[in-house]
């Protein structure tokens, strides 16, 4: 399994024009680090456009820039980036095309041009996707989950032509995902090296090989729902269209269902949500290992709640869709379903917590970005709860609870865990160390200004406060008050995106000041960390790919004079204790 | 070290804050007390969770913070503890679970011999329909809907007939009596959400959804779309009122059935002409308007426009405002007309009126640069008010292409100074109350109406009407 891929050590085949080794490059450290600029470039701008929401929502009737249709403009595009090309981008792009080769010892990804494609792809779906700001009607207004009929019709802003390269841009994405998604899929099964078996890998490699499949099994009900949409708006068929009307003129579609476009799209948007958590909690796990040292508790625990997360993520997608006029029968089933989600779930939290049990715990960046995942995972989580069961989420539903949900779990959790990896392995990706005192400083604005933004946010919805509303404006049961919160709220959120300066500018300066951080900075075990040369180069192993000898969470174990062994590191090589010959390691 | 202080001191504030904040449940209206009960139910076990496991975080981060003298554990599996942990979760989550299926069930089955209504929704507004005597809805279609029918009712079938139709974004309903809401929409998703009630739902297009409640309180609460649906998402609010018996039967005698309005009778021009005479002191012979008398140019507005605004004028929804003191005028002269019918005949006389080119005043005379501006911040007129300013029956939008742009300002700043728009019986004022507020000073209302004046002249190819 292991020959056809790690035998490849011819170097003269790798390119050296700086072209073809910086810009047209098949090397996966290369793509990964283009995919991940690309996606934090774009994150910005939808950070931009969140400032932009909330200075009308804290300050309403202050910006003349800002009006109804540009408000939902900046919603549905601030939501997209943020989910799709961002988090999906740099959590599988980045992360997964640079750790993959890496953590399993290959020299690459099986398919290295189909990677380099990817990459691509995922620019143009990029570039079709920021055109729409520049057309006439602007970027489509529908909200993120593009809800047909409205999304097509001329009542919602970008109607004539910004959803048109929405739906243009989602499809050409899936088709990058779907290049690097096979990519992945096939690399962890095929090029691992001699003694990486799957239960030895590294949970990082876990999160992300689930995710992948996860993906290519979600992402076609959306390019299916894409396309469909396109066909409706473009050439006039009517699968989400029934017979209706477009302010007052009737219009000429019949016999569509609105419905379907919701399953078609919560099909794939439920499963979105582990593609991103479950990267994210592979990271997180051997961020937390390695920073405690010690090895993570219930390993195989671990990898089954990743594998029960994902295959459940598959059926409870209409829990979005409580209120969505579908029969309300199906609130039973997928009400069950969704809490039963919560028990794996809540077994990855136990043993984080019991990993740090009994540790000895660094406070590097990493690990303090890993405990304020742990807590505002938490926070998420048990509001999930409250969504979930049906008959609560009735009264929540569709108010800023649900907003401050999604956020606190999908936004707050994966960015700090995203923190984390970016401090853990920039050492690797770069051979310098981050600056800890500006690292600090991002931390704790960061997860106690989000904190700050989402928990009041979570009264409001309590209170009754719709989302994607533009204003209030008077109204007899939401205080004055709440005004005055929402003000608050603005400012926290403006406040913790000007932090994320700081990391910036910290990750530019330290790539030329930082301190040298050597091979194996954290003296982490798994096999990135085991390279010859920092960063990695194209091949990364020199002659011989390493041989795996052990899983990868030898931290701290009994009689031996280390409190890490590498997973390349065989039984007869172990350095013990002076007069300990005791049990050193796990031996499978 | 700071981290497990920080996070303690998290949990107390988020303790705190959720004891201390004003911002909770509005007052239950309704039956759906095992609801607010389940989110109880759900917050003293989520929230033991919370402080469990921050708790325990904070414990360890402290307890085993970096000790270069310790050496970590080494404890890759415990069965016993995984096992009891998975059990105590899973009981858990029964627990939360259980309540909720068993008030879903409740919510999903709705009991016999509950009252129904229908609410419609239309981008950007409600309606209400109800059976009449005979319990049963009529059929409707969107083919059917028409400014004469703008339910869309069948006028052959017979369960139409005494369909009571609210033409009005409040409804009323009776308290302590079971009521199953059809929802039912003519173009977009929309959602019905009235806060005190707790229960929504969705109204999509090409199907019936429902939801069911007993109203327990009286009074007058705001009902919300909470579905995106469109540009002026936001605005699309309406009331319900729960009535005691008697008011409610008091409402619902005024209200008209289908057939009578379907069967309503057309303007009479000729004696609307008679009737105008009254008018034409200050708004003139053809109905021009007299900027010196304040008096709007007419002519050429919507019949059902017109309609309304003189019912309004009549009944206090526009004009009682005591800083309107043109509208008191007109509210004076507004009850010269005895009945809905003489309104008719007027309305539909001036309606008959050619409309004139506004008249060239100095604000006519703009910059190009003002005009762009102005078409810039109509974009968000057009949605209603069309884009060539020609009005909209289903967006309840007068026309405004032709009007007199000193009259166009004047009911610009009465919108903003809540002068109009918010006063009782006035249906769909505060939703221009709302839009108006995006024109932020005096030049870009300025900008707005010298653009709204270029929509007049007859080039304008919606204009030309073919002979």
């Amino acid at each position: 399994m292991y020959t056809a891929i790690t035998d490849q050590v011819d170097e003269s085949s790798h390119p050296k024009s700086f072209f073809y080794k910086y810009i047209w490059s098949q090397d996966h450290k290369v793509i990964a680090i283009q995919y991940s600029i690309t996606a934090i470039c774009v994150g910005l701008v939808a950070l931009v456009l969140s400032g932009l929401m909330r200075l009308q929502l804290g300050f309403p009737d202050s910006f003349s820039f800002i009006d109804p249709s540009s408000y939902l403009q900046f919603v549905t595009m601030h939501g997209m980036i943020m989910v799709i090309y961002l988090l999906t981008a740099l959590l599988l792009g980045g992360f997964g095309n640079y750790l993959i080769p890496l953590m399993i010892g290959a020299r690459d990804m099986v398919f290295p041009f189909l990677n380099m494609l990817s990459f691509w792809t995922y620019l143009l779906s990029v570039i079709v996707l920021m055109a729409s700001f520049f057309v006439i009607g602007g970027p489509t207004g529908a909200g993120w989950t593009l809800y047909p009929p409205a999304s097509i019709l001329e009542g919602a802003p970008g109607a004539s032509n910004g959803i048109v390269l929405m739906l243009i841009s989602l499809a050409i994405f899936i088709v990058a995902f779907t290049m690097g998604g096979l990519n992945y899929v096939t690399t962890v099964l095929q090029a691992r090296t001699k003694g990486m078996t799957l239960m030895r890998m590294p949970l990082t490699i876990w999160g992300i090989f689930v995710a992948t499949i996860l993906g290519l099994l979600a992402f076609p009900a959306l390019l299916v729902s894409a396309i469909m949409m396109l066909f409706d708006k473009l050439i006039g068929t009517s699968f989400f269209m029934p017979a209706i009307l477009s302010l007052g003129d009737s219009v000429d579609y019949s016999g569509g269902s609105p419905i379907l476009f919701q399953h078609l799209f919560w099909f794939f948007g439920h499963p979105e949500v582990y593609i991103v958590a479950l990267p994210a909690f592979g990271m997180v796990s051997d961020v937390i290992s390695t920073h405690a040292r010690k090895n993570i508790f219930g390993y195989r625990m671990m990898v089954w709640a990743i594998v029960a997360i994902g295959g459940l993520s598959f059926v409870v997608w209409a829990h979005h869709m409580y209120v969505s006029g579908m029969n309300p029968y199906f609130g039973f089933f997928f009400a069950t379903t969704t809490l039963i989600i919560a028990v794996p779930t809540a077994i990855k939290v136990y043993n984080w917590l019991l990993t740090l049990w009994r540790g000895n715990i660094h406070l590097t960046i990493p690990m303090l970005f890993a405990i304020g995942f742990i807590f505002t995972f938490t926070h998420g989580g048990l509001t999930g709860l409250f969504l979930g069961n049906v008959v609560v989420d009735l009264p929540l539903s569709d108010t800023y609870f649900v907003v401050a949900h999604f956020h606190m779990v999908m936004g707050v959790s994966p960015i700090m865990v995203l923190f984390a990896a970016l401090y853990h392995w920039y050492p690797k990706i770069t051979g310098r160390m981050l600056n800890t005192g500006l690292g600090k400083i991002h931390f704790w604005g960061t997860f106690l200004g989000t904190y700050a933004i989402y928990l009041p946010m979570h009264y409001l919805g309590f209170l009754g406060v719709p989302r994607r509303y533009f204003a209030m404006g008077e109204t007899d049961f939401i205080p004055q008050s709440a005004q005055t919160l929402n003000a608050g709220i603005t400012i926290s959120a403006i406040i913790v995106g000007l932090i994320q300066l700081v990391f910036i500018f910290n990750a530019i300066w330290s790539l030329f000041k930082g301190k040298m951080a050597g091979d194996n900075p954290w003296q982490a075990t798994t096999l990135e960390w085991q390279t010859s040369q920092t960063p990695p180069v194209h091949g990364n192993w020199g002659k011989n790919v390493p041989i795996v000898y052990r899983w990868a969470y030898d931290y701290s174990v009994p009689g031996v004079k280390d409190d890490f062994i590498p997973q390349n590191v065989p039984q007869d090589e172990v350095v013990m204790l002076e007069g300990n010959t005791g049990n050193n390691g796990e031996n499978q | 070290m700071a981290i497990a202080i920080v996070i303690i001191l998290l949990v107390i504030a988020s303790i705190v804050f959720h004891f201390i904040s004003p911002w909770w449940f509005t007052e239950i209206a309704s039956n759906w007390t095992a609801i607010d009960t389940t989110i109880n139910i759900t917050f003293w076990i989520t929230g033991f969770v919370f402080v469990a496991v921050n708790g325990f975080l904070a414990y360890v981060v402290f307890r085993y913070r970096f000790n270069k003298n310790r050496r970590a554990d080494y404890e890759p599996e415990n069965k016993k503890l995984e096992t009891w942990l998975t059990v105590i979760t899973t009981i858990g989550v029964a627990a939360l679970l259980a309540p909720g299926l068993v008030v879903w069930g409740k919510f999903v089955n709705v009991p016999d011999g509950a009252d129904i209504f229908e609410a419609v929704g239309q981008q950007w507004h409600w309606s209400f329909r109800l059976p009449g005597k005979d319990g049963k809805m009529g059929r409707s279609a969107v083919e059917l809907m028409s400014e004469k029918n703008p339910f869309g009712l069948d006028p052959n079938d017979p369960f139409s007939q005494d369909d009571i139709l609210i033409n009005s974004n409040e409804m009323h309903l009776p308290i302590n009596r079971p009521v199953k809401a059809l929802l039912r929409s003519k173009d977009v998703l929309h959602n019905f959400a009235v806060p005190q009630f707790r229960v929504k739902m969705d109204l999509v297009p090409g199907l019936t959804s429902y939801l069911w409640f007993t109203p327990t309180r009286q009074g007058r609460f705001e009902l919300l779309c909470e579905e995106l649906c469109g540009m002026a998402h936001y605005t699309m609010r309406g009331y319900v009122v729960v009535d005691s018996a008697e008011n409610y039967q008091k409402w619902l005698d005024q209200q008209t059935t289908f057939s009578q309005s379907y069967q309503a009778k057309q303007a009479d021009i000729q004696l609307g002409q008679q009737l105008y005479g009254s008018c034409a002191a200050c708004h003139g012979q053809q109905a021009q308007g007299n900027k010196v008398l304040n008096a709007p140019k007419l002519a050429g507005q919507s019949i059902w426009y017109l309609k309304r605004q003189l019912s309004y004028f009549k009944n206090g929804a526009r004009g009682s405002h005591k800083q309107d003191i043109y509208g008191q005028q007109m509210a004076t002269m507004a009850k010269l007309l005895v009945d809905d019918e003489a309104i008719t005949n007027v309305a539909g006389y001036i309606n008959s009126l050619s409309q004139l080119s506004p008249a060239p005043t100095a604000a006519n005379i703009v910059s190009k640069s003002q005009l762009i501006k102005g078409q810039k911040l109509y974009n968000n007129c057009a949605y209603c008010h069309g884009k060539l300013g020609q009005g909209n029956f289903n967006t309840n939008a007068p026309k405004l292409a032709g009007q007199d742009d000193w009259y166009l300002k004047k009911q610009l700043l009465n919108y903003q100074s809540n002068i109009r728009g918010r006063l009782k019986g006035d249906i769909y004022g505060n939703q221009m109350l709302l839009m108006s507020k995006l024109l932020h000073d005096e030049t870009a209302i300025d900008n707005v109406i010298a653009y709204i004046g270029t929509l007049s002249k007859p080039q304008k190819p919606k204009e030309v009407n073919s002979l």
